[in-house]
């Protein structure tokens, strides 16, 4: 199978004409053969980017992209809920689940799965096959003899496998907001305080080290993953989709270096430098793929 | 609050004394793990070989009280025959449910093992009427126990929806992470919650003091508190350290170092229909869950009788002193 690179939803919370432009440009510029859309960590955010949402996506169409909609991470409200049943109940849309009460709603139905919903071994990878699963996005913390254990799975079930490759990392969800927390209001009042940083808001320890990144309910780490070293050893292993996690930033020339890795046009420590040269300013880390701490980079 | 039906106290049992501590205590049933990676509580010290949960499912089983095997990490690819034998080996002894939280997990003991009870755990993250129901239309689970996001009102709401049983926590320890869902001992450790069922590892925890006998706590290379002379505080875990960020600095970011303390609640719990009350804290002293499952025997017995119990106790043994009702009691916690 031709390996290719997949755009992750966006997660943060952007001014909606941004987000429209940036999906824009993905359409006309960017080298993704799969683009993820849909609001991912706050069902309140989801109405903000509606009146796009259309456009969005016939202009993604249009441009030859596959578009699938994900479906929300972590589901408690009635709103929460609200939100899942429209996205995953649609018979016409083609869905990235996130959680169970996606699966519920899809009854068998073909689907991707997505990194929010554990999918550690063959037997998990086996079951959600049997039921509807074409594709999966492994979770990020999965080192790389797990992922070669589950490749070698995958092929015999015609399962394709996914495995983020840039971008911060999903670490945690939670019910509570933290970016509400930090401006001393609560979820439920929140005047969506976290539009105010469209690459989350950066937390250090009392010691001054940038340490994670908060985005509303969810907590992501500060580093930025890269693993434009290891694209071969995953294609190697049988990994055909690579995705890439959007910034505010960067994130074209980024779609730009990998592309060109994957087809053999850059060495992997020539994308590493430019990739070091985009705006987007973080260090990168590969520790979990390396079995070590995710925040470590392994040269 | 005549009519209903008592709900099970189920106790945490880390070790064969503290199995028999919790069912001398009152525990209607108790939940303990296997050596190893199996379960989240996979701290050095603590846990089962299978001849001493065989010996603890007979102690119970002698007294009336059930045994709940936690099997609720989540099984890595490579090396599933650990968990694969850890299941067996509990079907084997005749614990009274398996507690699991893995989608191959369960589809496993459901292929292998149709008729032993399977409660989801909390470790699933189960939080909607969709999801829960998933797992018993998947693999027929007989209970869940729920994430501690939800309000009283919800699981009520929750209750006349699912197909199963609910077991509810209401004292302990609180992460403040949504269950099986949390990588940040693993970002910064390299031992993963879910893989290896570690939080927070003692091996990673430093304390260094200045000359001011300020106590910086690190976790790995990161500072994650820094607790000037006198202060109390829990165990150090990434989610309840005091951090900066640009609106506020040295802030308790995610939560402040409390435990949960249902024990006002529990008549609401109870008329919401929740089935099982949960204590957490495998990891815990023998004496401390002689304390709190003797308390809550009375308060449950109490209020069922439709007394009011003094519960003033159990403050003493929340973390720091200090205690909330987390995400039960109001909307206004998120």
């Amino acid at each position: 199978m031709q390996p290719f690179l997949t755009l992750g939803p966006v997660l943060l919370n952007w001014p909606a004409e941004h987000w429209r432009d940036f999906y824009f440009q993905v359409a006309d510029e960017m080298p993704v053969e799969t683009v993820f859309i849909g609001e991912v960590v706050c069902s309140k955010r989801a109405p903000l980017f509606d009146r796009h949402f259309e456009e969005v996506v016939s202009r993604l169409k249009a441009a030859g992209k596959r578009v699938v909609f994900s479906t929300l991470a972590e589901v408690t409200s009635k709103i929460d809920r609200r939100l899942v049943k429209r996205v995953a109940a649609s018979d016409e849309l083609y869905i990235e689940a996130n959680d169970a009460s996606a699966l519920w709603h899809l009854g068998g139905r073909p689907h991707a799965v997505g990194p929010y919903l554990n999918v550690y071994n063959e037997e998990s990878l086996e079951f959600l096959c049997a039921n509807g699963a074409r594709s999966v996005c492994l979770p990020p913390e999965l080192p790389a003899n797990a992922i070669a254990a589950m490749a070698n799975t995958a092929a015999g079930l015609g399962c394709e496998l996914e495995v983020q490759v840039y971008g911060r990392i999903p670490l945690a969800l939670s019910a509570r907001c933290y970016h509400a927390r930090a401006h001393n209001k609560t979820k439920d009042s929140c005047l969506f305080v976290c539009d105010q940083d469209p690459d989350g808001m950066v937390l250090c320890t009392q010691e001054g080290r940038p340490f994670l990144t908060i985005n509303g309910v969810q907590t992501q780490s500060y580093s930025c993953l890269n693993l434009v070293g290891q694209l071969q050893e995953l294609i190697a292993a049988g990994i055909s989709r690579f995705r890439i996690s959007p910034q505010s930033i960067g994130t074209g020339s980024t779609a730009e270096c990998f592309q060109a890795v994957l087809q053999k046009k850059m060495s992997a420590e020539e994308a590493t430098a430019k990739l070091a040269e985009t705006e987007f300013e973080a260090p990168f880390s590969n520790g979990f793929y390396h079995q070590k701490p995710g925040h470590r980079w392994c040269s | 609050m005549t009519g209903l039906q008592k709900p099970e106290l189920v106790c945490p049992a880390g070790t064969p004394a503290g199995l028999r501590t919790a069912v001398d205590a009152g525990a209607d049933a108790v939940y303990c793990g296997l050596k190893g990676p199996t379960n989240a509580r996979n701290f050095p010290g603590l846990n089962f070989t299978v001849a001493e949960m065989a010996e603890g499912v007979a102690y119970a089983h002698d007294k009336g009280a059930k045994v709940l095997a936690a099997i609720n990490s989540f099984p890595t690819a490579g090396r599933t025959d650990i968990w694969k034998a850890a299941i067996d080996d509990a079907v084997s002894i005749g614990v009274d449910a398996v507690i699991a939280a893995d989608i191959g997990a369960g589809a496993y003991l459901a292929r292998t093992h149709p008729a032993q009870r399977f409660h989801l755990s909390v470790q699933a993250g189960a939080s909607s009427v969709e999801a829960i129901n998933y797992y018993c239309r998947s693999f027929g689970i007989k209970r869940v126990v729920l994430p501690r996001i939800l309000t009283v009102a919800e699981i009520a709401e929750l209750h006349s929806e699912i197909e199963c049983e609910i077991e509810a926590f209401i004292f302990g320890n609180i992460g403040m992470m949504a269950e099986g869902r949390c990588l940040l001992t693993s970002y910064v450790t390299g031992q993963s919650t879910n893989m290896d069922g570690v939080c927070s590892p003692a091996s990673h925890v430093h304390y260094a003091e200045d000359a001011d006998q300020n106590l910086t706590t690190r976790l790995g290379e990161f500072a994650i508190d820094c607790v000037s002379c006198g202060q109390t505080t829990g165990y150090p875990t990434i989610c309840k350290g005091r951090y900066d960020t640009a609106p506020k600095k040295g802030y308790y970011a995610f939560e402040e170092p409390v435990s949960l303390n249902l024990t006002k609640l529990l008549p609401d719990l109870m008329r919401a229909g929740v089935t099982a009350l949960k204590i957490e804290g495998r990891q815990r002293s023998r004496a401390y869950v002689r304390a709190v499952v003797s308390a809550f025997r009375q308060a449950v017995d109490a209020y069922h009788a439709g007394a009011d119990p003094d519960i003033s106790d159990l403050l003493a043994l929340t973390e720091g002193g200090k205690e909330t009702q987390g995400a039960f009691g109001s909307k206004t916690w998120r």
